[in-house]
């Protein structure tokens, strides 16, 4: 199982902040299709936001393994 | 000690505390930079912020940006705060301390250290105004990120 978190606007479009994928891996392309399939009102923030893997910036192509800590991070807007 | 230098809190900041962190007695200058929550931006008058964040990560990042200043300034001690949750306006959002042995390291540092923060760090901020409210983006000003996201070289 990977877990997917969501923050800022992408929490609330999507209701929810943890979502879980119950599979062994899944790239990060893999995982936004994944995303966009069930919550479609994802469309056009899922595509700015940078994906993570276990707290460190990841590529699209990254792969996710199940225990790992995906997340996507909308532009930031701290300070 | 062992008290942590690069923080998330949900607490209101202690100033002097992150200043404190700093303290060396081989440093000629402590730079301080407050953050605060402005009420009018572009004629919009807000409310009340809250911000959000990715906690270990944030903190990640926060410690990141003291590394890449010690990597530049080897002499500097670095600590950041930065407080989420519902912020009134005039709160205190931030609070960058920087010490080095000489004064325009610590301004140099402490500068990098809050454009960093909105380029690489994983917070964000809903402004609320009278009529709405709104997750903020990048909001960098000097640099856009042209596909949408910060590049590989940001990070």
């Amino acid at each position: 199982m990977i877990k997917v978190l969501l923050f800022a606007d992408l929490e609330e479009r999507a209701g929810q902040r943890i979502v879980e994928i119950p599979t062994a891996e899944m790239n990060i392309a893999d995982i936004r299709r994944y995303l966009l399939d069930k919550f479609p009102q994802l469309s056009a923030s899922i595509r700015t936001a940078m994906p993570a893997i276990n707290e460190e910036y990841a590529a699209d192509q990254a792969v996710a393994s199940s225990g790992d800590e995906v997340a996507f991070i909308p532009p930031v807007s701290g300070g | 000690m062992t008290e942590k230098n690069f923080v998330i809190t949900r607490e209101a900041i202690d100033i002097e505390a992150v200043v404190n962190k700093v303290a060396d007695r081989n440093a000629g200058a402590i730079n301080t930079f407050i953050g605060t929550v402005r009420e009018l931006t572009n004629g919009k008058k807000t409310l009340y912020l809250k911000y959000d964040a990715y906690i270990p990560m944030a903190e990640k990042k926060l410690a990141q940006i003291g590394e890449e200043i010690q990597r530049d300034f080897p002499a500097a001690k670095v600590a950041i705060t930065h407080r989420i949750g519902e912020l009134a306006i005039a709160d205190t959002a931030v609070v960058i301390a920087v010490s080095t042995p000489h004064r325009a390291d610590a301004f140099t540092a402490s500068r990098y250290a809050i454009e960093r923060i909105k380029e690489i760090v994983p917070i964000w901020k809903k402004e609320h105004w009278e009529d709405g409210e709104e997750w903020i983006g990048d909001q960098l000003e000097k640099r856009s990120y042209p596909s949408g996201k910060p590049e590989k070289e940001d990070l």
